[in-house]
């Protein structure tokens, strides 16, 4: 065990995972000579080669493609997306091509593949650059989606990943690169998908937070303890397949839940865990399921405008307040 | 930019650009192109010079007769017998399609089968194909049994895709069929892909990529060009220009219809081939696949060809004349292959008629294959969505 960042933890997990399998390589824009827009590929290239780690041209489709097809033909890509605003352009090849060719070939190939990089917002970097995209890629059936919240996760849940037979599709948080937390060096150290992590235990209510969210939500259940009002944190850290079982157990418990997400409110991940939550445990509800969501604006640019744009501690305090009925 | 133009003239010259079949129509007859049908519909074809094709200088005669001096008889009747039997198909297929036997879209190749079989006979078991949605002849050529085939069709457990992928997604692991992939140009960045993982894996595999004319025109194939001539993948990439995509001809969507000068713009090595003309493919192929087997180079070929259906089962037609057709059907690839065949004297009439039969008949046991074939189990709606299966969440 060591404390390391986030960023640190995922370059372990790479370097461990490319070390351990031939067949696993790493590319993306920046992710060779430059170590890494992000530095989260740091010394890559000079311990595995240029075969293995390579630089793309700004060709996000084409790469994206380029990953899926060498999976087919038996590698596992790690295909980094400098942001995951980018990956919008490979859309096609993600979802047309890596998440349904399993099922369009009866069976024949699946897609051993990581699509990773930074989503969400940033630092003041704007409408094009601060996009939380879960929900649109966990829509399809076939591609997995993970997001994790601290190093440890990070590095357990990307190796998880490397080591899948599926596309998943891997969103880190920029903001969250330098947090830290102790990560096990054990090359073994892995943490299956589909699994939630209580981040938190608490009787009076549950809070689905979800990466840049969760720390947040740890923060606004300490102050809400402060009141008397103890709160489970859960952290789902796969989108899909959700641990929605986790999710269910809790609000039995607690009988109020807050969801808290970066991302924009409609038609998104904390819609869906609000229904699920309405379908399974109705009947456990003391109060309407809340969302604490970012506004439902392109992201701007003004420091004041972009700080009001993201749930803060705030704004989950006065949601769990609102659905534990305290005035 | 002098510079530039005479590295892309070299490089096609190293190309060995085929010239002997090649003869474009100059650039001002399309434009100036002023035949129209009833329909008011441009007759694009009409404004070309005489088809570069029938050109009857002696070169071309010559390129044909040293061709099938080069090809035993056993690999010119197999080619032959390839090529009938993907026409015979394509006419049952479109028979069971209107008999409602064959749901969706089913994309016909009949008047293209001089591509596939060309190209795919260019190569080895081993080595890799992927395709548009127009697959079916690539399927049969690559070694996928007819029966399967058309089992895929009816949408039949017994079908090479179980039934799950239909007309435009047939795969076969077994054979290196890698797809039947459904957007236009989609299957370039994966072919490539399929491509950088042999010369990563260091095999000598090559991978064969068909696309459309109207894919060239998508970022895909344009970015896909590029990585394969930056990381020299051992891509060949067949561009089989029936001149329309969909209803829309090459003049009313390309601003530069000579495709295989695209090449130009990534110094890869490119020919313009007689897609009518099998062993001109096949030969052309040859050419691009011994690059990329011993020297890890893309090609890009441009093979003229022209598809004698619709799109696809359910298209009018109305863009384009009954005459244009017509005078493409002169130069059927099945007729002319089959017409040099009997003038060389490797094949009799009779020969060719019990070919005939013995295709026919395949294609009847196909058929009967695929009617006999059960439904895919209702529980195959829920299997391969995911390889490692997703945990139950009661």
């Amino acid at each position: 065990m060591a404390i390391v960042t986030m960023r640190e933890a995922l370059n372990q997990a790479i370097r461990e995972e490319m070390q351990r399998d031939d067949n696993v390589f790493l590319m993306g824009e920046e992710v060779a000579a430059y170590q890494g827009a992000y530095k989260v590929t740091k010394g890559l290239l000079e311990e595995l080669g240029p075969k293995r780690v390579i630089d793309t041209p700004i060709t996000e489709l084409g790469f994206a493609g380029l990953g899926v097809g060498a999976a087919m033909a038996g590698l596992r890509p790690i295909v980094e997306f400098m942001t995951f605003n980018f990956s919008i352009l490979a859309t096609d090849q993600i979802i047309n091509s890596a998440a349904k060719m399993l099922y369009m070939s009866g069976g024949q190939f699946n897609i051993p593949i990581v699509f990773r990089g930074p989503g969400g917002s940033a630092f003041q970097v704007s409408s094009q650059h601060s996009q939380a995209l879960e929900s649109w890629f966990a829509y399809f059936p076939g591609l997995k989606v993970v997001m994790p919240s601290t190093p440890a996760d990070a590095k357990g849940l990307l190796k998880s990943s490397i080591r899948d037979n599926d596309p998943v599709i891997f969103i880190e948080q920029e903001r969250m690169y330098g947090n830290k937390g102790e990560v096990s060096d054990d090359p073994e150290f892995t943490i299956p998908l589909g699994v939630a992590d209580i981040k938190r235990e608490g009787k009076d209510a549950t809070i689905v937070a979800r990466s840049l969210m969760v720390p947040v939500a740890l923060k606004a259940a300490e102050a809400l303890e402060k009141e008397g009002v103890s709160c489970e944190v859960i952290d789902p850290r796969t989108i899909r397949p959700l641990d929605i079982h986790t999710i269910v157990e809790s609000v039995k418990k607690t009988n109020r839940v807050v969801i808290a997400e970066e991302s924009h409110p409609f038609c998104g991940v904390a819609a869906e865990i609000a229904s699920e939550i309405m379908e399974r445990a109705f009947d456990y509800l003391d109060a309407p399921v809340k969302r604490v969501s970012g506004v439902d604006v392109p992201m701007p640019y003004a420091k004041n405008l972009e700080d009001a744009a993201i749930p803060k501690v705030e704004q989950i305090v006065a949601a769990v307040r609102q659905v534990a009925y305290i005035e | 930019m002098a510079a530039n133009q005479s590295q892309a003239r070299r490089l096609r010259t190293m190309a060995k650009s085929n010239q002997d079949v090649r003869k474009r129509a100059p650039e001002s007859s399309r434009v100036g192109a002023e035949d129209t049908s009833a329909t008011g519909v441009l007759d694009h074809d009409a404004a070309e010079e005489a088809d570069p094709r029938l050109d009857p200088t002696q070169a071309v005669k010559a390129a044909q007769k040293r061709r099938f001096a080069e090809l035993d008889r056993a690999t010119l009747i197999d080619i032959y017998r390839q090529m009938l039997l993907v026409r015979r198909f394509e006419e049952k297929s479109a028979e069971a399609y209107s008999a409602g036997k064959i749901g969706g879209f089913c994309h016909l190749y009949i008047g293209q089968e001089a591509v596939a079989i060309g190209a795919i006979s260019a190569i080895r078991k081993d080595d890799y194909v992927l395709t548009s949605y127009r697959e079916h002849a690539h399927a049969i050529a690559k070694g996928i049994s007819p029966q399967a085939v058309m089992a895929e069709l009816y949408g039949k457990a017994g079908g090479c895709s179980h039934g799950k992928g239909g007309s435009m997604h047939m795969f076969d692991k077994e054979v290196n069929f890698l797809g039947g992939h459904g957007i236009v140009g989609g299957q370039i960045p994966l072919a490539t892909g399929v491509a950088f993982a042999t010369k990563y894996k260091e095999t000598d595999q090559v991978t064969l990529c068909f696309f459309g004319e109207a894919a060239v025109n998508q970022g895909a194939f344009h970015e896909s060009m590029n990585m394969a001539q930056l990381w020299k993948l051992p891509c060949v990439y067949i561009c089989e220009n029936n001149q329309y995509g969909m209803g829309t001809s090459l003049e009313r969507a390309m601003s530069l219809q000579d495709i295989s000068q695209k090449a130009c713009a990534y110094e890869i090595a490119s020919e313009f081939v007689d897609g009518m003309d099998v062993l001109a493919v096949r030969e052309a192929t040859l050419r691009a696949v011994e690059r990329a087997r011993k020297n890890y180079l893309p090609t890009l070929l441009e093979v003229r060809t022209y598809r004698f259906m619709g799109h696809s089962m359910s298209d009018p037609g109305n863009y384009r004349t009954r005459a244009e057709i017509e005078r493409h059907q002169e130069r059927d690839p099945l007729k002319l292959f089959s017409a040099s065949l009997k003038e060389e004297g490797i094949i009799s009439e009779a020969e060719m008629k019990k070919i005939d039969d013995e295709v026919r008949a395949k294609v009847e046991e196909a058929v009967r294959f695929a009617e006999g074939s059960p439904l895919p189990e209702p529980e195959e709606l829920f299997t391969n969505v995911y390889a490692d299966p997703i945990p139950e969440n009661e």
